[in-house]
């Protein structure tokens, strides 16, 4: 799960990471509130997507006059921002953050992220800040510093000092710098982050550390635990078919292709798309409906695959472990009668209860066709979809 | 010379009809086997091989006088199938365990592979689900000593998907330290780049996260990839084929 930069450094703020003084807005009158009450000649007005690069693509204004800041807000708020990083049908701006401008001596990059290799929390600096950590990696692999934490102690002052001196910076920033990292280190353990990315950490020129803008992310699987973030979940930066299925439990990843997925297990769903792949068809979505599919979820799932109007067939793949081919047979026959399916469907079962599934499916007198392997069913349903184009 | 049974000996092949069983029953007839006949229920009447094929043990040893047999049906039936054997009087049964082991990442992509096998009748010693997440608390390369240690496991089946380096670093271990074959898969070629595909661990972010770049690294150490899910059943049965395999022996 992601959230926005304001949301970030309000959440990091409280683990004593330093930030530059603002505050969001949703319309241009409560901007420059915000800028009056923060006080200072000059002030930011950052758009808020989930999606960085966002300085180059006019995402980001500097403003001197309250009218500046007005005129920003109008130019940004209800307009969709395109970015090297949004895709082409980019992310709508509802929120601005409204910051101090500050003038900047140094920016440097601080990222926590999670190495799968070393199976550890790794810390990693570089002294040019800015620029994406894959474009620093590839220009200046050796300046990367890393800071491998131990899980049972957690991050140590004296790692945060390594990195802050490895930076190239004076004692005082070198303390500033630590408490910034450490604090960010907590948040991140704290709060089932995923990453936590600080870039730039910029040195203004009167000597203060400030994480500049900041980007995190979290495990979704953790925010059960953690209301107080998953409460953060801006909907509006997120496909909707994808928030949708979201809230039913479902786990959807909308493609480009037209031939609809409803499967059980993210392995077999992928494996069921690379076989539709193999047969010459291309997936129009990833849907895993997960262990215990209800006839309800199975519905819900039925409706969410059919919103994408590329959709030409429908593949349903499901082997039951868990899960009982009855009950997805039922919810299969169900969502048929109940949501309206213009296009062919191929269901294959498997695994408990698959005869009582099948049994279900042919007694319901529906067009359902049926396949027993997994290379039956990608060949039928790519072959349906075939006859739906020419008929 | 061997101890148990002699060119004369009259073998029957119980599942004589399905893949395993043809196959064998082929290659048994082929280095001089007597292979008077087989067992399949419901195909009584019927000739393969140029054998006659009966419903019951007890016909075809009433028949053909067979005094030995060779079980090759899946491993539900296998324990109903020697009881027939012993009923009908053979004096000697001979059948394959499971062989495989078979360790990955997604549980269900696990069911799909032990059913192909289960359907070809290649048995399974033990399947481990390692889970999705970016860290297990077992890895590849901790199952993969486990069944290169166990003498029943005469293969393996390794079951990646995109996002992460382990199936690589499995790879290694394969090639450095395993002397089995490995057959594996990685799932996830229409995955696309930063997206969480259900399970937490299975995003493309870096380097050698995607399905291609994966099952290339497995290639080049050594491992035969199968070519799509739906071969990893014959994938592993071809590699076994290719094993020289240890029947294990009940003599009554």
């Amino acid at each position: 799960m992601e959230i926005h930069e304001y949301q970030a450094k309000e959440l990091l703020t409280a683990f004593g990471v330093p930030v530059p003084k603002g505050g969001v807005a949703y319309s241009a009158d409560q901007a420059v509130y915000r800028a009056t009450e923060i006080g200072g000649l000059r002030w930011v007005v950052k758009a808020q997507i989930h999606a960085g690069a966002r300085g180059k693509a006019g995402g980001i204004r500097l403003c001197s006059t309250d009218a500046d800041v007005r005129q920003a807000v109008k130019e940004l708020l209800g307009k969709t921002l395109v970015t090297a990083q949004t895709g082409p049908e980019g992310l709508p701006v509802h929120r601005v953050l409204v910051e101090q401008a500050l003038p900047i001596d140094r920016e440097l990059y601080v990222g926590l992220v999670l190495d799968r290799k070393r199976e550890r929390i790794v810390v990693v600096a570089h002294p040019h800040g800015g620029m994406e950590i894959e474009e620093i990696a590839q220009r200046e692999p050796a300046a990367i510093l890393r800071e491998v934490v131990e899980p049972a102690v957690g991050m140590q002052a004296f790692q945060a000092r390594e990195l802050g001196f490895g930076l190239g910076l004076a004692p005082p920033q070198v303390n500033q710098a630590a408490t910034a990292i450490l604090g960010a280190y907590q948040a991140f353990r704290e709060l089932d982050a995923t990453m936590v990315e600080i870039n730039p950490l910029v040195v203004t020129k009167d000597g203060q550390v400030l994480a500049l803008d900041v980007k995190m992310s979290f495990d979704d699987n953790a925010m059960f635990r953690r209301p107080n973030v998953a409460e953060l979940r801006d909907y509006a930066q997120e496909d909707p078919r994808e928030a949708e299925a979201a809230e039913h439990g479902l786990n959807y990843v909308a493609l480009d292709g037209d031939i609809g997925c409803i499967i059980n297990g993210a392995g077999l769903a992928m494996a069921t798309m690379d076989m539709i792949k193999h047969a010459g068809g291309e997936p129009a979505n990833f849907l895993d409906i997960g262990g215990g599919a209800s006839p309800d979820r199975v519905a819900a799932a039925f409706r969410l695959v059919l919103s994408d109007k590329n959709v030409r067939a429908i593949l349903v793949n499901v082997f039951a472990g868990i899960n009982r081919c009855d009950w997805v047979a039922q919810g299969v026959v169900q969502a048929v009668r109940e949501v309206r399916v213009p296009v062919p469907l191929v269901v294959r079962l498997a695994g408990t209860n698959v005869e009582e599934g099948r049994r279900i499916l042919k007694e319901s007198g529906l067009q359902i066709h049926t396949a027993d392997t997994l290379s039956e069913a990608a060949e039928r349903v790519v072959a349906a979809r075939d006859a739906g184009l020419a008929a | 010379m061997s101890i148990l049974l002699d060119e004369k000996t009259r073998v029957i092949v119980q599942g004589f009809t399905g893949d395993k069983g043809t196959f064998h029953a082929r290659e048994m007839i082929a280095y001089g086997t007597n292979v008077v006949g087989g067992v399949t229920p419901g195909k009584g009447g019927s000739e393969h091989l140029g054998r006659p094929v009966f419903n019951t043990v007890k016909e075809a040893v009433e028949s053909t006088g067979a005094a030995a047999s060779l079980v090759l049906v899946p491993a539900p039936f296998c324990a109903d199938a020697i009881m027939e054997a012993a009923d009908a009087g053979i004096r000697l049964v001979v059948t394959i365990r499971g062989a495989v082991g078979v360790v990955t990442r997604s549980g269900t992509l696990g069911y799909e592979a032990a059913s192909q096998m289960k359907a070809l009748g290649v048995g399974i010693t033990t399947s481990v689900g390692i889970g999705g997440d970016p860290i297990n608390g077992s890895s590849f390369v901790d199952m993969l000593a486990l069944f290169e240690q166990d003498p029943e496991t005469k293969a393996v089946v390794m079951i990646g998907e995109i996002g992460g380096p382990q199936e690589a670093d499995a790879a290694m271990f394969v090639k450095e330290q395993m002397t089995k074959p490995v057959i594996g898969y990685v799932a996830g070629l229409t995955a696309p780049k930063g997206r969480r595909m259900g399970h937490a661990g299975a995003i493309i972010s870096a380097f050698g996260d995607t399905a291609a770049e994966k099952a290339e690294i497995m290639r080049s150490a050594g491992l035969t990839v199968a070519p799509s899910p739906a071969e990893l059943g014959s994938t592993v049965a071809e590699a076994l084929a290719r094993q020289p395999s240890r029947p294990v022996m009940v003599e009554r």
